[in-house]
C-alpha cells in the first residue's frame, strides 16, 4: 500500500506493506536515520518520533497507522544552521554521550517544552521516563532541557524586558 | 524483527469494522493504540491475518459524564485519562491509575479499551474496572450487549468478547454519596509491568460504607476481585480494624507466582499493605469531598 505523511514539514510518500513498522518505513522508505532502533521491543524509546505533536515509539506502530499524520524527526528540530533551542541545551550541557538515544530524548524534551514551557526537574524527569540513556546517568539530560527552557524563556522576554514568563501550563504526569 | 505477513484495514465506520469482524472472526484482530498488539506481532506470539485498525472511527474516545456515572470511549488513550479536566474530582481511582499505566509515549498510544480487552493479568485497568464495577459495552452486527467488569475476564489474556465483537464504551457508575478510591503499584521501573498493583474504591453512606470494591493485579491468572474484603467492609464503620481485617483477607484471595520481581509470600504481603494504605487513602478523600 501507499503511505502519505507530512514529515519536517515535508509531504512524502512510500511503499509499504502492512506489517512495516513505522520506524523502518521512515528509515529504510524516508531515508531518515536520524531515528534509531534500540531495543525493538518498545522499552528503550531511540525510535522515538513525534505524531501529531506527541513522542511515540515507531517501532511500536505500523507505518499504516501514520497515514496523513504529522511527523516530526530529529533531522526536523534544526532550521537550517540555527539549532533548536533542545539542541543548544544538549550541546551546551553536555547531554550526551554515545548519543544513540539522543534524538528520542530531545523529541520528548522539544513536545514537553510546547506543553510546558517552565517545567521543573520532576516534571522532566517524568517526560523522559520512557526513554533510556545508558551513558550519562541522565543529570546532564535534565540540566539540558532545563537550559533549552530558561533560554526559550529569556529570548521570549528580550522585547519586554522585566516581563514574567507566562506560566507554565499543568503539567501532565503525577 | 517484524511481524507475520498481514492484511491491514482502517475502516472510517463502525459498520464497516463490524462488518469485517463478522467476515473474518478469529482470523481478524483489533487494533486501538497498538502498544499490546504491535509487540506480539513483532514477537509472532499473534499472526492474524488480518489487523483491523480502529483509529480512524469517530466517536470511540473521549470522557464524559452522564446520569448516574462516566462514560468512557474505548478508545481513549490513556494520555487522555490522565489529563481529562476534573477526573481527579470525579473518579480519583481513574485519575491516579492513568499516570502509572507503562511510560509516557506508550500512553499517548495504547488505549483504556484495548488494555481492558487485552486482559493481560499484569494490566493496570482490569483491576480498576472490577474496583469501580464498570460496564462495558459490546457490539456486534448482531447487536448491542453490556458485560459486567466481573463476568467479562475469564483468564490470561482471555475474556468474554467473542470475535466478532469490539468494545465500544466503558460505564463508571458513580454514586451520589461520599466516594473515592486509588491505585497503588509496585513497579521496578517505569514502564515495567505490576509486581503488585491494587486499586480500591469506597462508597460511602450516612458515615458507614456502602460499597468497597477491591481489584487486584498481577497475582492470578486474571486481575482478581477480593470478594471476601469486599464484603467484610460492606455496611461497617469504617475503622483501621476493619482495614486491616479486609487487607488480610485480600491477601489470602491472591494467588501470585514466584518469579524475578519476587516470592509468593513478599507479593501477598504487599497486597495486604497496599490494600490497607488504600482504603486509608480513599476514606480520607472521600471524607474530604474528593471523589
Amino acid at each position: 500500500m501507499n503511505i502519505t505523511v507530512t514529515i519536517n514539514g515535508q509531504q512524502r510518500s512510500g511503499e509499504a506493506e502492512g506489517r512495516t513498522l513505522l520506524v523502518d518505513f521512515i528509515r529504510n522508505t524516508l531515508r531518515l536515520t536520524g531515528t534509531h532502533i534500540g531495543c525493538d521491543t518498545s522499552n528503550c524509546g531511540a525510535c522515538t518520533v513525534l505524531m501529531d505533536g506527541k513522542p511515540v515509539k515507531s517501532c511500536t506502530l505500523l507505518a499504516a497507522q501514520a497515514e496523513g499524520r504529522t511527523l516530526r524527526t530529529v533531522e526536523g528540530l534544526a532550521e537550517g544552521a540555527t539549532l533548536h533551542a533542545v539542541q543548544e541545551g544538549f550541546h551546551q550541557e553536555h547531554g550526551l554521550q554515545c548519543g544513540f538515544c539522543t534524538p528520542g530524548m530531545m523529541l520528548v524534551a522539544a513536545a514537553l517544552l510546547e506543553r510546558n514551557p517552565n517545567p521543573t526537574d520532576e516534571e522532566i524527569r517524568w517526560a523522559i521516563s520512557g526513554n533510556l540513556c545508558r551513558c550519562t546517568g541522565y543529570m546532564n539530560i535534565v540540566k539540558a532541557i532545563r537550559h533549552a527552557a530558561e533560554s526559550t524563556a529569556a529570548a521570549a522576554s528580550v522585547p519586554v524586558a522585566g516581563t514574567p514568563v507566562a506560566a507554565a501550563a499543568p503539567a501532565g504526569g503525577s | 524483527m517484524f511481524p507475520s505477513a498481514l492484511d491491514y484495514r482502517a475502516p472510517t465506520s463502525l459498520d464497516e469494522a463490524l462488518d469485517l469482524l463478522t467476515q473474518h472472526g478469529d482470523d481478524a484482530k483489533v487494533l486501538a493504540g497498538g502498544q499490546s498488539l504491535v509487540p506480539l506481532l513483532k514477537l509472532r506470539l499473534a499472526a492474524p491475518g488480518l489487523v483491523v485498525d480502529i483509529g480512524r472511527i469517530g466517536g470511540l474516545d473521549g470522557v464524559g459524564t452522564q446520569p448516574g456515572g462516566l462514560h468512557i470511549g474505548a478508545r481513549t488513550t490513556h494520555a487522555d485519562i490522565e489529563r481529562a479536566p476534573g477526573l481527579r474530582r470525579t473518579c480519583a481511582l481513574l485519575a491516579d491509575t492513568a499516570p502509572l499505566v507503562s511510560d509516557p509515549l506508550v500512553r499517548n498510544m495504547g488505549t483504556v479499551g484495548g488494555s481492558v480487552c487485552h486482559a493481560d493479568p499484569a494490566g493496570d485497568w482490569a483491576s480498576v474496572m472490577l474496583a469501580l464495577n464498570a460496564q462495558f459495552t459490546l457490539r456486534s452486527k448482531r447487536g448491542e450487549r453490556t458485560v459486567a467488569a466481573a463476568d467479562f475476564f475469564q483468564g490470561p489474556f482471555t475474556t468474554a468478547l467473542a470475535p466478532d465483537e469490539l468494545m465500544t464504551a466503558i460505564r463508571i457508575p458513580l454514586p451520589s454519596g461520599p466516594a473515592s478510591g486509588t491505585y497503588l503499584k509496585l513497579e521496578r521501573k517505569v514502564g515495567d509491568f505490576a509486581t503488585v498493583g491494587v486499586a480500591v474504591q469506597l462508597e460511602l453512606d450516612d458515615g458507614h460504607i456502602a460499597r468497597a470494591g477491591i481489584g487486584l493485579t498481577a497475582v492470578g491468572a486474571t486481575n482478581l476481585q477480593a470478594t471476601a474484603a469486599e464484603q467484610a467492609l460492606a455496611g461497617q464503620a469504617p475503622s483501621d480494624d476493619a482495614f486491616a481485617h479486609a487487607a488480610r483477607l485480600a491477601a489470602e484471595a491472591a494467588e501470585p507466582k514466584d518469579d524475578i520481581r519476587g516470592s509468593v509470600d513478599y507479593k501477598r504481603d504487599v497486597v495486604r499493605v497496599y490494600v490497607q494504605r488504600g482504603l486509608r487513602r480513599a476514606l480520607a478523600q472521600a471524607r474530604e469531598g474528593r471523589a
